[in-house]
């Protein structure tokens, strides 16, 4: 039997590379896999609780966040589309029209 | 036995995050998220929840990073050349944050166990030998309105890639 604290930490080391993988790509793609990376961190940890709680309600939420996921994944594909389309790239540096 | 799988999917599960992260590639870093997203249903087999590994597999594997590979394809984006100016910000953030989760969990282990065995002598519903019936059940009884406002988000999402990658309703205007 595996403690919880290993799925804990397992799902924490994979969270923080998610944020240094948002904070240090420049392509914008390479960003929303690293959100990608977030979500699935998050679903480990659900699973976890909810085998070590015995409570299904974990496992329903990971199928919620997955619908989430696809959702963002739609959109956020679509408005890189866009962009790309207005600016010819998808490096994140070029992109400062909201920049003050 | 089960200690074994754990550490090779969390092993593995690790090194293809970092993988994702550090390729200049995004073809590669992509495919090494499909790696990951495999071990994270093994993962998710051994805490008894295959529906969720089948669901993994198909919607994660087969539908989002595909449509993540065809955007890197159609886009046909070069590798960077270095990473973003931030990396010191989020060595900042992050090892802090890395090395205080590791010394709570590690200290707070011993606390974590004997609450789930309190938690465990209470009177419990038990996860059936059939995850993908007790799933359905759940969902369609407690979890019904969350069901709906899911289809919902779902619907809002197909107009919003529709609109936002069509490409008359921008040229139009200009």
């Amino acid at each position: 039997m595996i403690p919880i604290s290993y799925y804990l930490i397992l799902s924490a080391i994979v969270f923080l590379t998610g944020v240094v993988g948002v904070l240090i790509r420049r392509n914008i793609i390479a960003i929303l896999l690293s959100v990608e990376l977030m979500l699935n961190a998050t679903n480990i940890n659900f699973v976890a609780f909810s085998d070590h709680l015995q409570d299904l309600g974990g496992q329903v939420f990971v199928f919620f966040a997955l619908t989430v996921a696809a959702a963002e994944v739609a959109v956020g594909l679509a408005i890189i589309i866009a962009l790309h389309r207005s600016r010819s790239t998808i490096n994140v540096e070029e992109f400062n029209l909201l920049k003050w | 036995m089960s200690q074994l799988f754990f550490g090779y999917f969390a092993g593995m599960i690790v090194i293809t995050s970092i993988l994702v992260v550090a390729l200049r590639n995004p073809v590669y870093s992509a495919l090494s998220l499909l790696v990951m997203f495999f071990h994270v249903a093994g993962l998710f087999i051994t805490l008894h929840a295959e529906f969720l590994a089948a669901v993994q597999i198909i919607v994660y594997a087969g539908a989002i990073l595909v449509l993540y590979l065809f955007v890197v394809m159609i886009l046909n984006v070069t590798q960077d050349d270095r990473y973003h100016s931030q990396w010191r910000i989020a060595g900042v953030v992050c090892i802090p944050l890395f090395i205080e989760s590791l010394l709570l969990l590690s200290g707070g282990a011993g606390a974590v166990n004997t609450g789930s065995r309190s938690l465990q002598s209470g009177p419990y519903d038990a996860i059936p030998t059939d995850n993908t019936l007790a799933i359905g059940k759940t969902l369609f009884s407690t979890y019904l309105f969350p069901f709906e406002v899911a289809s919902l988000v779902l619907l809002v999402a197909m107009i919003g890639a529709i609109v936002l990658a069509k490409k008359d309703i921008g040229q139009r205007e200009t």
